[in-house]
């Protein structure tokens, strides 16, 4: 086993699960945290305080907890603003990143795409980075481009250009879910805007991992949901640059988004707020602003830097069951790819392994990770999937091998 | 869960019984766990309202092939309006131990299949049947 540096033990201390073990007496070996993170004591502590403390509503009461929620709830969106270097007019509250994606494709798309453009993504992005996609293009007429990948899952960009012609939007995943892989946004981005593309880039599995700077990426959109990055669930952030939000139409439509109603006519709110309608969820934007602070502390290059380390282990302890038949899938080059890694084990499938490894007490993600066309098109019935954060040690990758040799064993591999 | 694995439920994953396709069937019907994948085709050849042969195809977790193979061979023979009656409990007692509730979708995916190709053939058939 590998020391670590101190740090991480300092980090696991601040996640209570972390130290409560399984019903089985295991400790929790917890690897799946692309599917969603665990949360630090600050963050669950925020969410506490908010109920205990000041639980009002915001931007319309006048007495002292409403002015309080409002400061906070307003303050966390100047945190997640600094978190990757936006303006906090800039940064919309939504539920998730599906629900950003929604929002853009309904705003946005709705109003600009019409019959005959492109709409390029890639063939390694979620079923959320897809779907509204294809009932966008189905709405307008538009059609689907995809950026190919090779049986590695590596990027294909020779005919980027060639893709972008025509295009009014490219939609990518900065770092793939299910492969890892890390989109090369320096080089597809200016290209895109080249062509005249606005470019939406998901960053669900980005901002958790990799220090962003949306200015510098010069992303038009880039979207992210909190609980994948020490948050809570039912938030998530959409950014966008301010002279494309100022210029699109209210998505949901309610109370809090307005300037002023009449029985016949509406105007609406400037950006973020024209996109808030209802009671946003207060609670959980004020702790996903102290998770962000958390991250902030630990400092995003550490983070890219703690799970580039990770990975390389994992890879390498991983590659002494490649003789029993493991097989590891997507690019091998720990520079390339964030923590995630999918495999699959002989003719075990996947479910049954996660079973298996589940009775040791660690997590792992089983089955097509909400990138069905990426199994179908690389022939994976299914795989499992571990991904790694802040809190994992190389001791979490010693158990996952463990329980590998367990599985081998209860298969007779 | 520890011991779910046994001998005879890998022997099925491994052996899939009556696996295939039937030159004709008389009822059949498909479906698939969406969540994790698992899919099971099952085609039924009767004979007088009594299953004569049955094949499932497919492809997912040991749970669910072994699971769907050993029904294969239970309701060869039987009537179709019992195997449209088959309960939760026939698998379970096929399988032979526990299963958790996350792995039960997967145990009953082939009941599923078997029990909506019954079902669906049943409804075909004129009232005085």
């Amino acid at each position: 086993m590998i020391a670590t540096d101190g740090k991480t033990e300092q980090i696991i201390a601040d996640f209570p699960i972390l130290a409560r073990p399984t019903s089985r007496g295991k400790r929790l070996v917890y690897l799946d945290s692309a599917a969603t993170s665990q949360k630090p004591r600050a963050v669950i502590q925020a969410l506490v305080d908010y109920y205990e403390q000041y639980n009002a509503n915001i931007h319309r009461g006048v007495y002292e907890i409403a002015a309080r929620a409002t400061a906070e709830f307003e303050r966390a969106r100047v945190k997640l603003a600094r978190f990757i270097g936006a303006d906090a007019r800039e940064v919309v509250w939504v539920r998730n990143t599906t629900e950003a994606i929604n929002l853009v494709a309904y705003s946005w798309g709705n109003a600009h795409v019409r019959a005959g453009d492109a709409i390029l993504l890639t063939e390694l992005e979620h079923h959320s980075d897809l779907v509204p996609w294809q009932l966008l293009a189905e709405r307008t007429g538009a059609q689907l481009r995809f950026i190919p990948t090779d049986d590695s899952g590596r990027y294909v960009l020779d005919d980027l250009d060639a893709l972008l012609d025509g295009c009014k939007l490219v939609a990518c995943a900065h770092v793939s879910n299910t492969l890892g892989t890390i989109l090369p946004l320096e080089t597809v981005v200016p290209r895109a805007h080249a062509a005249g593309a606005v470019v939406l880039v998901d960053g669900a599995q980005g901002a958790p991992h990799l220090p962003v700077d949306v200015k510098a990426i010069d992303a038009d959109f880039y979207t992210f949901s909190g609980h994948k990055m020490l948050g809570p669930t039912g938030i998530g952030v959409l950014y966008g640059k301010h002279t494309l939000l100022e210029a699109m139409p209210p998505f949901f439509s309610g109370g809090d988004m307005i300037r002023k109603v009449e029985y016949a006519h509406t105007t609406f709110s400037d950006p973020p707020r024209r996109f808030e309608a209802g009671t946003s969820n207060n609670a959980d934007a004020i702790a996903f602003g102290v998770a962000v602070d958390y991250l902030h502390e630990v400092g995003m290059p550490w983070v890219r830097e703690h799970e580039r380390r990770l990975t390389a282990y994992a890879l390498e302890r991983l590659a002494g069951f490649e003789a029993r038949g493991l097989a590891i899938y997507g690019p091998r080059d720990p520079a390339t790819i964030s923590g995630v890694i999918s495999f699959n084990l002989a003719d075990v499938h996947a479910h049954d392994l996660a079973s298996i490894l589940d009775t040791e007490g660690i997590c792992v993600r089983a089955g097509h990770h909400c990138t069905m066309p990426l199994m179908e098109k690389m022939g994976w019935a299914a795989t499992a999937r571990a991904s790694f954060y802040i809190y994992n040690t190389e001791a979490d990758i010693d158990a996952l091998c463990d329980g590998l040799e367990k599985a081998a064993r209860v298969f007779g591999i | 869960m520890d011991d779910f694995y046994r001998d005879y439920i890998l022997d099925h994953y491994r052996n899939p019984r009556n696996f295939g396709h039937l030159e004709k069937s008389d009822a059949q019907a498909e479906d698939l766990n969406p969540l994790c994948g698992d899919q099971i085709r099952i085609e039924l050849a009767l004979d007088d309202g009594v299953v004569r042969d049955v094949r499932f195809s497919g492809k997912g977790c040991a749970i669910s092939q072994a699971s769907a193979s050993m029904l294969t061979e239970r309701v060869k023979g039987m009537k179709l309006a019992d195997v449209a009656k088959l309960s939760k409990d026939a698998v379970l007692e096929d399988v032979g131990i526990g299963i958790s509730p996350t792995r039960m979708k997967c145990a009953m995916l082939g009941l599923r299949v078997l029990r909506s190709a019954a079902i669906g053939e049943l409804a075909g058939w004129p009232d005085e049947e």
